[in-house]
């Protein structure tokens, strides 16, 4: 994986120097918390309901043990022993005084990491697939172009003070794992018909109060001009986007209003002017970027396993992926177990996984936009071993993309912005559902809980989505079906009226019986929607 | 009509300057004006103004303020960019709510003058313009990037 040179390393040390620098200014008061707010969310610092949150960047979602254990040594000393793995492949800490920041920023730095940018209205964190670099089925390993746009896009000087927040996913297969098309820009990297590999650009895509799929801008970008095209994209946005009103602010509003057409020639025009003005890095940097995410030293072994202990065979066939080398899988470490905060890990589980990291796979760890871990390469021989400690450490549930794996926001627990609570819902529908026997025969079902419109928890792209909505002072929730946000991605429909906390739940299950039902061979449930439609499940809920 | 005077900010209010010539001393007039306007020689951009109609008059123009009335919108950066990469080299002023915070950026942007608001810490302001040492993207200051340095033989 990447590696920090000096310079790297430079301006992440002048950044946290940057940082106590406008911590200083504002305790003296020259600096407003008007003036101080930008800067401090520039640096991942948002004020909570009950405390500040520190939000922690993992680029790509990709990290080392070693980091993995500061991220555990964080969690302790400056919070309160745990942390929250978000869906945009981060880390947040709930619980930061505002006089630590700092600090917990040069701790961090000391292991090639940092807060930058992963809040305020810049270009954020950029995003990749889970499986970057260990999928049999991509072209190339994505993470080389989003470290070149991590690079780029970090301190841009130009689009710091953007319309509202830009992000950026970069995948390189046909199956899309990391929700591309609804970022606001989505990148796949992909081979044209002379075997030339190059870059095809989503713009416009995105979830909060009005969803949008982003539409095909540019077939084919060749690599050398990567970061050209996507500085045309950006600057079109910063001159053009909305800035009168912030919820009509974001990219997809502006490529909406002009049409996907208008924005494209913009874009082209913009894209040839900066092609002679040359912003290009060198070509030699991409390949310099390429060489640490070459290959691990993979070694040939067995390519089966004993599956007589039918809770390791389950564990194997749901929270395993299939790897580019057939004697190694990728592993998901469940963040979800039965009852349990999804997305949270204790620092002693931390503190596990980058052990396991180290012991089993190649010293590499993923954050996955699901909010689970993993581990890349794992030898297929070493999986019981794996599993054993998982399992043991509370990390072993087979849960990978069933009704019990549930994206959540933080929801009305942290967040000031929230309508409803998100966390307990999710709780106790893991509870039910593992109660009643239910999960396997469920097969996939991707169920995602947001507890209001801005939709962190991804609710419009769920298979079964809920939101919290606020209704006369208590908490309410719409139940919506049919999103997904793979590769056949669509947009959730509401089923109707909302529901209470209990109501949900009991229309959760219902739903379920409907597809139970009607459900044809080897269809999942989203399968079963798109054929039968919204009725029998309207029907079934308020008939 | 407001009197062209009242539009710019005059040499006195002008605190960071990084160049050798006299500073201009007219004002300012819109936009619009300057496209009517043959001998104006100084010219002030608002937000919502596309820095691009000035292109045709960039030779006879020896200021352009842009203004940046609340420091969260940021399309003033782009415009300075643009008059830059078009070969603008007269004086690039940024006015209004100009901050610490923004400097290094604005210079990043091409920006050669500053008249902010209110006047700022001459400490703080130095340590801000020389914030980033190295940077990593290229922008209208012509500084080698770090990709740059890298590869050199
Ligand atoms: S969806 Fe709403 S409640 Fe949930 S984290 Fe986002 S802003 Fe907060």
């Amino acid at each position: 994986m990447y590696q920090y040179d000096q310079y790297d390393q430079a301006m992440v040390d002048a950044r946290v120097e940057e940082f106590r620098d406008q911590a200083r200014r504002r305790l003296e008061g020259k600096l407003t918390e008007d003036q101080f707010k930008p800067l401090r969310l520039m640096n991942g610092l948002y004020l909570q309901l009950h405390a500040y949150m520190l939000r922690v960047a993992i680029p790509y979602g990709t990290l080392n043990a070693r980091q993995m254990e500061a991220l555990a040594d964080i969690a302790d000393k400056y919070d309160r022993g745990y942390g929250h793995f978000t869906t945009r492949q981060n880390i947040q800490y709930n619980w930061i005084k505002l006089d630590d920041a700092a600090d917990a920023l040069a701790d961090l730095a000391k292991v090639e990491m940092h807060a930058i940018q992963t809040s305020g209205n810049c270009i954020r964190n950029i995003s990749s697939d889970h499986f970057a670099g260990a999928a049999h089925d991509e072209v190339a390993d994505p993470r080389p172009y989003a470290e070149l746009l991590r690079q780029w896009s970090s301190f841009h000087p130009e689009f710091t003070y953007l319309p509202r927040k830009f992000k950026i996913a970069v995948i390189a297969a046909e199956k899309d794992r990391a929700a591309m098309r609804l970022h606001d820009i989505g990148i796949r990297i992909l081979k044209n018909d002379a075997g030339e590999i190059g870059a095809q650009f989503y713009a416009g895509g995105g979830m909060g109060r009005t969803p949008m799929i982003a539409p095909l801008i540019r077939d084919f970008v060749p690599l050398d001009q990567l970061i050209t095209y996507a500085e045309a994209c950006l600057r079109v946005y910063n001159r053009y986007g909305r800035r009168d009103n912030k919820y009509k602010a974001r990219i997809k509003i502006l490529v909406h209003e002009l049409g996907a057409a208008e924005y494209t020639r913009q874009v082209e025009e913009e894209f040839a002017h900066m092609l002679s003005a040359g912003v290009e890095p060198p070509r030699e940097e991409l390949a310099r970027i390429a060489a640490y995410f070459n290959d691990p030293a993979f070694v040939d072994g067995p390519k089966t396993i004993d599956r007589s202990d039918p809770d390791f065979a389950l564990w194997v066939d749901r929270n395993t992926h299939r790897h580019k080398h057939d004697a190694y899988v990728s592993a998901v470490i469940s963040l979800k177990p039965v009852g349990g905060i999804p997305g949270d890990a204790t620092s002693d589980q931390m503190r596990l996984v980058a052990k396991l990291a180290r012991d089993y796979s190649f010293d590499e760890l993923r954050v996955m936009h699901t909010q689970n871990l993993l581990l890349p390469h794992v030898r297929i021989a070493d999986l019981p071993a794996l599993w054993a400690a998982l399992d043991a450490a509370g990390l072993g549930s087979p849960n990978m993309d069933t009704i019990e794996d549930i994206i959540a926001c933080p929801g009305l627990d942290y967040c000031s912005l929230a309508n409803a609570r998100s966390i307990p819902l999710a709780q106790r529908i893991t509870e039910r559902f593992a109660a009643n026997g239910r999960t396997g025969e469920l097969g996939e079902l991707k169920l995602k809980i947001s507890g209001c419109i801005n939709a962190c928890g991804h609710h419009h792209a769920g298979h079964i989505g809920i939101l919290g909505v606020d209704k006369k002072g208590t908490e309410n929730y719409q139940l919506s079906l049919g999103g997904s946000e793979a590769e056949d991605v669509s947009l959730a429909k509401i089923t109707g009226p909302g529901f209470d906390e209990d109501g949900v739940i009991a229309a959760v299950e219902t739903v379920t019986d409907v597809y139970l039902g009607a459900r044809q061979d080897g269809e999942r449930f989203l399968d079963t929607y798109r054929r039968i439609g919204m009725e029998p499940f309207k029907e079934a809920l308020y008939g | 009509m407001v009197d062209a005077r009242d539009l710019g900010t005059s040499p006195d209010e002008v605190q960071f300057r990084f160049r050798d010539d006299e500073p201009a001393d007219h004002g300012t007039i819109t936009v619009d004006a300057c496209c009517d306007q043959t001998n104006a020689t100084a010219v002030r951009i608002e937000p919502g103004d596309d820095a691009r109609v000035l292109l045709p008059f960039l030779d006879r123009l020896a200021l352009i303020e842009v203004n940046f009335p609340g420091f969260g919108d940021g399309r003033g950066y782009s415009s300075a960019r643009i008059l830059r990469e078009a070969g603008y080299t007269g004086e690039l002023r940024a006015v209004g709510d100009v901050l610490i915070d923004q400097l290094s950026h604005m210079r990043r942007c091409g920006f050669d003058s500053f008249a902010p608001d209110k006047r700022l810490d001459e400490d703080d302001a130095a340590r801000a313009f020389a914030t980033w040492e190295k940077v990593y993207q290229r922008a209208a200051d012509v500084r080698r990037i770090i990709a740059d340095i890298r590869h050199e033989a």
